[in-house]
């Protein structure tokens, strides 16, 4: 990454980390619906296809690509006991570092684009999967927080190596 | 397991199916999907012998592109050649057997292996190798180019090999299949292969999820989840009430058919296809019914199906068409490739919109495929037991098999058309 860093203050950079720690823990805790209060009514969570995330996402297939109605589905779902490949559910540990400011607070909104670096292990009926690779955040300031506008897991392998499918919220 | 052990003329796979139509009965030995020794003899049997997919040639659409494939366990190059000509090679150097590619697509005129600098055309010649006066003068480089799987073809697009030289021809070998790839295919005048790929995967057997791919059983009662997202966001459901039809089409191949409540992109608009794409998606049924008589038009734009091209060659052709391939690389695991076949020059907002309803049903993120997989899984699981509970039931319709009356998309006479097939080619070795 040759972006140049934009200047942020100390404290903005850690509000911002701080947002995705809490991100983060409310997925590992299955607190869903609170999870997804978090999201901006325009939000576009991604997972790419590993191998084509260089690609344009709007004519490449994908992984996951749900806007806010198909999240707030996957989330109806993921409650529910008949989404059978998480009853029994994953526990999860996410590890979020590498924490990057890499634009903003930009335009009327005050938007912030942030990248970091995750590992989530997931264990789950005696098994233990990685999944590694990169966030992609666009996030809105919103009262004492943010919204998040954009969401996107970029994979560092197949998801072969993970477990076979990715039945949580990356 | 103990006839291993023993010189008899039995096999491990003896007795595996046990069909007998005439006594309403049919059921699958459960060793077959956790045996080893029966992996081993169907990789043999099935596997080596069998027509098998190796990608479509949208893929490789200009001179020079190329894509790495792996068909059963072998290392494949699809590449077409600067004379157009689409080709399969070995992707493994002819010198001592280093892979020539090594990266998943590209453009090439030629590559050079990276071990010794063997270089070849992509036509599969020998045209460089380093030092090539210490080869003595009976060194003929012509006995040298890439080598392919012993039979190669294409129909309609779909590119196949098979690694059995005495094998039939390929139209003979999809035979009944046939009538349905045309279905796809001819849903436009171009059809193209989009960008990406889903690669999945579980550890169960891969004959559960042809079986799955087939079942319109489980539909509700499994996808419980997917169809109320679509109760919830569209207001459609899949009505159980509608004809759905089952066929066994020979050889192996089987369909199911039914009309679902989700939108085609060629062609049934719903309101998810959103207002803007309306006109489209109309059009492109007026352009069938242009082409083609009434009910084939019918047929192509508004039937949704799941084929069956044995062994391992699932086209749904539902809310979008998905190619799909089942790969076992072991007794209890399976490795699923999987690709979207598309109109090409559809606007970008359709093109969108395909995508989307694909991607919320189907794959490795999708609202029900992580069911299915979890479900062949547990089923492996459930197969430890097998000493104990050793059959697994597919007879639903079986009592139809003597009359005329039609099958249902959740009779099982598609999943008995697949293990008839595997059963004879397992017993004819």
């Amino acid at each position: 990454m040759t972006a140049p860093l934009t200047p942020t203050t100390a404290a903005s950079h850690h509000e911002v980390e701080q947002f995705l720690y809490r991100e983060a823990a409310l997925l590992d805790e299955w607190r869903l619906d609170d999870w997804f209060a978090l999201m901006h009514p325009d939000v576009e969570y991604r997972v790419p296809a590993p191998g084509s995330d260089h690609l344009d996402p709007r004519h490449t297939l994908q992984v996951i690509h749900d806007d806010h109605t198909r999240l707030g589905g996957r989330v109806a779902r993921l409650k529910s006991k008949h989404a059978h490949a998480e009853s029994p559910r994953s526990r999860t540990r996410r590890f979020v570092t590498n924490v990057r400011v890499l634009d903003g607070p930009v335009g009327d909104a005050g938007e912030v684009t942030v990248a970091a670096n995750f590992h989530v292990m997931r264990t789950r009926l005696g098994k233990l999967d990685h999944f590694l690779g990169t966030y992609r955040f666009v996030l809105v300031p919103d009262g004492a927080g943010f919204l998040v506008r954009e969401r996107v897991a970029t994979l560092d392998h197949g998801i072969v190596e993970a477990g076979g499918t990715v039945s949580i919220i990356l | 397991m103990t006839e291993l052990l023993e010189p008899a003329a039995t096999t491990p796979t003896a007795g595996l199916v046990d069909d007998r139509p005439a006594d309403g009965f049919f059921r699958v030995n459960r060793s077959a999907m956790v045996d080893e020794a029966v992996f081993a003899e169907e990789q043999q049997a099935v596997f080596d012998r069998c027509w098998l997919y190796v990608g479509h040639t949208s893929e490789i659409a200009a001179p020079g592109d190329f894509r790495t494939r792996t068909v059963a366990g072998r290392p494949l190059i699809l590449w077409r050649g600067t004379d157009g000509e689409v080709r399969v090679f070995l992707n493994a150097c002819r010198h001592r057997g280093a892979q020539l590619c090594r990266v998943p697509d590209g453009n090439a005129r030629g590559m050079s292996c990276f071990y010794h600098a063997w270089t070849y055309a992509n036509d599969g010649r020998l045209t460089g190798l380093p030092d090539a006066d210490g080869y003595g003068p009976g060194f003929d480089r012509s006995r040298f180019g890439l080598s392919s799987p012993p039979r190669v073809d294409v129909y309609r697009d779909f590119v196949f090999c098979c690694f059995d030289p005495d094998a039939v021809d390929l139209p003979t070998y999809l035979g009944g299949a046939r009538e349905y790839l045309d279905l796809v295919a001819d849903q436009s005048p171009e059809m193209e292969v989009v960008d990406g790929m889903h690669e999945y995967s579980m550890e169960a057997n891969w004959k559960l999820f042809v079986e799955n791919s087939l079942d319109g059983y489980h539909l509700i009662p499994l996808h419980r989840t997917y169809f109320d997202y679509l109760k919830s966001t569209e207001d459609s459901y899949l009505d159980p009430r509608r004809p759905t039809e089952a066929r066994d089409l020979g050889d192996g191949h089987a369909v199911i058919t039914v009309e679902g409540p989700w939108a085609r992109p060629v062609a049934r608009w719903t309101p998810s296809m959103g207002e803007e794409n309306r006109a489209y998606v109309e059009a492109r049924r007026t352009e069938l019914e242009e082409r083609f008589d009434a009910d084939r038009a019918r047929r192509i734009a508004t039937t949704d199906r799941n084929l069956l091209v044995f062994p391992n060659l699932v086209i749904n052709d539902i809310m979008g068409v998905v190619i799909r391939t089942i790969t076992p690389t072991s007794a209890g695991r399976t490795v699923i490739a999987q690709w979207t076949l598309a109109t090409k020059g559809e606007p970008e907002s359709v093109r969108e919109r395909r995508l989307d309803s694909y991607v919320t049903f189907q794959g490795p993120g999708g609202l029900a495929t992580p069911d299915d997989m979890e479900a062949c899984e547990s089923c492996q699981e459930g197969f430890a037991a097998a000493a104990e509970s050793p059959w697994s039931d597919i007879s639903r319709g079986i009592h139809k098999e003597a009359t005329d009356e039609p099958f249902t998309a959740a009779d099982e006479i598609q999943q008995r058309a697949f293990w008839r097939r595997w059963r004879d080619l397992l017993g004819s070795r």
